[in-house]
């Protein structure tokens, strides 16, 4: 089973889970953010993730714009989508019954997924390259991707200042009062609209910045590169206990080195490492329903 | 004796419509059966395939309102177990060339009707380990399992060689060509899912739909009863893949990419979400339509350098056309009507009233 396994290597993977689950802990806030306030899951976030990743694709490789102009580009164009995608897709529906908004929600993600294939076609486009950070580097040995460590700084720092965002600030407030209790939070006059807008935004920003950091990783785009990751990092919210943001980043993170290790130890089940995620989905809605921090939520008559 | 026939007689009396439109229907499908094309044939199968995977859809999302996205996890349990054992022995050593059959499969192979319910008692084992979980909670678990559930199955079928032949794919999987084991399949479900919805189990079902903690105070077993429309289902949905693989003569885990899913999602909510007969119709409308819409991916020009046409946009067209009806005729063709004969008549005389109020107006109001 444990075949050649040294502490070296065992180390790299480590540094490894980290990175992919800090990528995992970033598009899951976007999830679980969401959820907290218009209890949906929205299927589009993945797809959003997708567009990130071709803004910053078109704006490098094509437009030749200098990479710190086009990531702030890339943010603000996917801002800017993550809140049209609700103004136009999600809030005429916000008396519906919840199935149409679920199935809205899944309408954008296949349109999104559709318009990226017909205007980019489905073939894959290469990243452009990052030397700086994928030229490996040695430390006593152990060889490392710059990326890989990046990533989990860039994460923490974003999530401590969304964790400032939310404790701290007046938007911050407003959202958690909003998730507690949708209707009482309206009677006491706080803009609804402009918070559920606000709370897109910035998940919509963690996706971007999750998209440049994943395509440095693994420098490849194309259309339906959004749905896996969609999908496991939203089963990552649901495992650290959905609506909760530390916990979606703890999701995030035990998906991520789950799956890095269990490739590290059982070579042959590479195949399955897309697996892994949905069982530990089922595991966790069999024995914590509410996650690992969520709070237990009773429905009211 | 007498009062049986009696009985039979009251009964064509009250449905003589029902009775005629019935022989109509399988005189229909008789003389399609012998007059038509190759293609058309192929085409009026699928979407019968579809009615099937569709109404099975609209009983668990529609008539139970719980929202499963797995159409396409148990459609592909249903197409490989057919595959798997109907194709005949001796051409299997050529398909499974990488990597030969598992020895306890090898040598076994079933009539098609053997292999089709096979597949779908397959698909029901596999829907009670994904609901076991699920529909014990309130929530939208279930979306996101099932989801997940079949791109599982998609990547495990992809990674067992010896059974499903891995990326290839099996191929020469006898095929049925006569229109009746699709349509006879669908008439069977579609009659099955009319009881089962006029039943005391389809009356709880919709309590469900309705309001579940209303549901749970009248005595309904939520679980319980969640489960047996979720399995129900996903006995039709296997059913349905089984009849696909047979269709095409090949299964491939590519085929059962997600996006299967959406084409039936689609399907329930333009027909409406807890109609029969609006999905029925839906069915045929964008089975038919995505075939009639395939000029938009053919390449052509507009103007000097504009390729406007070309591959992707019928899909883009298709996902479009979701979103505006969710959007903006949320009921879909029927919403929760059925098209019972009364229900035409009260159109019929509302049309008819409308074209008399106005005579110079055109608009005649759709069905």
């Amino acid at each position: 089973m444990v075949v050649g396994m040294t502490m070296e290597t065992f180390l790299q993977q480590l540094i490894n889970g980290l990175s992919v689950g800090s990528l995992y802990a970033l598009i899951a806030i976007g999830y679980t953010m969401v959820y907290g306030i218009l209890r949906l899951i929205n299927f589009a976030h993945g797809d959003i993730f997708m567009m990130a990743a071709y803004f910053t694709y078109f704006g490098i490789a094509v437009f030749v714009i200098p990479w710190y102009i086009t990531f702030i580009i890339t943010i603000g164009l996917t801002m800017l989508l993550g809140v049209t995608i609700e103004r136009v897709a999600y809030r005429p529906l916000r008396d519906a019954p919840k199935t149409s908004l679920l199935i809205s929600a899944i309408g954008v993600s296949f349109l999104l997924e559709n318009v990226a294939t017909y205007l980019f076609s489905g073939k894959p486009q290469a990243f452009p390259e990052f030397p700086l950070m994928t030229t490996p580097f040695f430390i006593g040995g152990l060889s490392f991707q710059p990326v890989s460590i990046v990533i989990p700084i860039v994460a923490f720092v974003l999530m401590s200042a969304l964790l400032y965002i939310i404790n701290k600030t007046k938007i911050g407030m407003a959202m958690r009062a909003v998730a507690v209790d949708y209707d009482t939070a309206k009677l006491m006059g706080i803009k609804i609209n402009g918070v559920i807008s606000s709370t897109f935004a910035i998940g919509s920003a963690l996706a971007a910045v999750g998209a440049i950091l994943w395509c440095m990783k693994y420098p490849s785009v194309l259309p339906l590169m959004g749905v896996v990751p969609g999908l496991k990092c939203f089963i990552a919210a649901v495992i650290g206990g959905i609506g909760n943001v530390k916990g979606a980043v703890l999701g995030g993170l035990i998906l991520g080195f789950s799956e890095v290790l269990m490739v590290a130890f059982f070579p042959a089940l590479t195949g399955y490492r897309d697996a892994i995620a949905f069982v530990i989905l089922i595991i966790i809605l069999l024995f914590l329903p509410n996650g690992l921090l969520g709070k237990k939520y009773m429905e009211k008559v | 004796m007498k009062e049986t026939q009696n009985n039979i007689g009251a009964y064509l009396k009250l449905h003589w419509k029902t009775a005629v439109f019935l022989v109509v229907l399988l005189v229909g499908i008789g003389l399609a059966d012998n007059f038509v094309d190759s293609y058309v044939r192929r085409l009026l199968n699928l979407c019968a395939i579809y009615v099937i995977v569709s109404l099975a859809m609209n009983l668990v999302n529609g008539f139970t309102g719980q929202f499963s996205l797995g159409q396409a996890g148990f459609m592909a349990i249903g197409a490989y177990t057919v595959a798997v054992f109907t194709v005949p022995i001796e051409s299997r050593a050529a398909i499974f060339y990488l990597e030969p059959m598992a020895p306890f499969l090898a040598n076994i192979q079933l009539p098609f009707i053997v292999a089709l319910i096979l597949g779908g008692l397959a698909s029901v084992v596999a829907a009670f380990f994904i609901g076991s979980p699920c529909l014990r909670l309130r929530g939208d678990y279930l979306a996101i399992a099932t989801l997940g559930f079949s791109e599982i199955i998609r990547i495990v079928f992809t990674n067992t060689q010896s059974i499903t032949n891995g990326a290839l794919g099996i191929k020469s999987i006898p095929t049925i060509s006569s229109l009746w084991w699709t349509y006879g399949t669908a008439l069977l479900i579609i009659i099955a899912t009319v009881l089962l919805i006029n039943s005391t189990y389809g009356r709880a079902f919709k309590s469900i739909r309705e309001d579940e903690i209303a549901a749970e105070a009248m005595g309904v077993g939520l679980f319980k009863t969640k489960m047996t429309s979720f399995l129900i289902g996903a006995f039709f949905t296997g059913v349905g893949g089984g009849l696909f693989a047979a269709l095409l003569g090949t299964v491939d885990p590519k085929q059962f990419y997600f996006t299967l899913t959406y084409n039936f999602l689609l399907i329930i909510v333009l027909g409406g979400m807890g109609s029969i007969s609006g999905t029925i119709i839906a069915s045929f409308v964008v089975t038919l339509g995505q075939e009639a819409l395939r000029f938009l991916d053919e390449p052509m020009a507009f103007g000097l350098d504009l390729p406007i046409f070309r591959p992707g946009l019928r899909m883009v067209v298709f996902s479009f056309l979701l979103m505006v009806i969710v959007l903006f005729y949320r009921k879909g063709l029927m919403g929760t009507n059925e098209l019972t004969w009364d229900f035409m008549a009260l159109k019929y005389q509302s049309i008819k009233k409308k074209l008399g109020g106005k005579k110079t107006s055109n608009e005649g109001g759709g069905n």
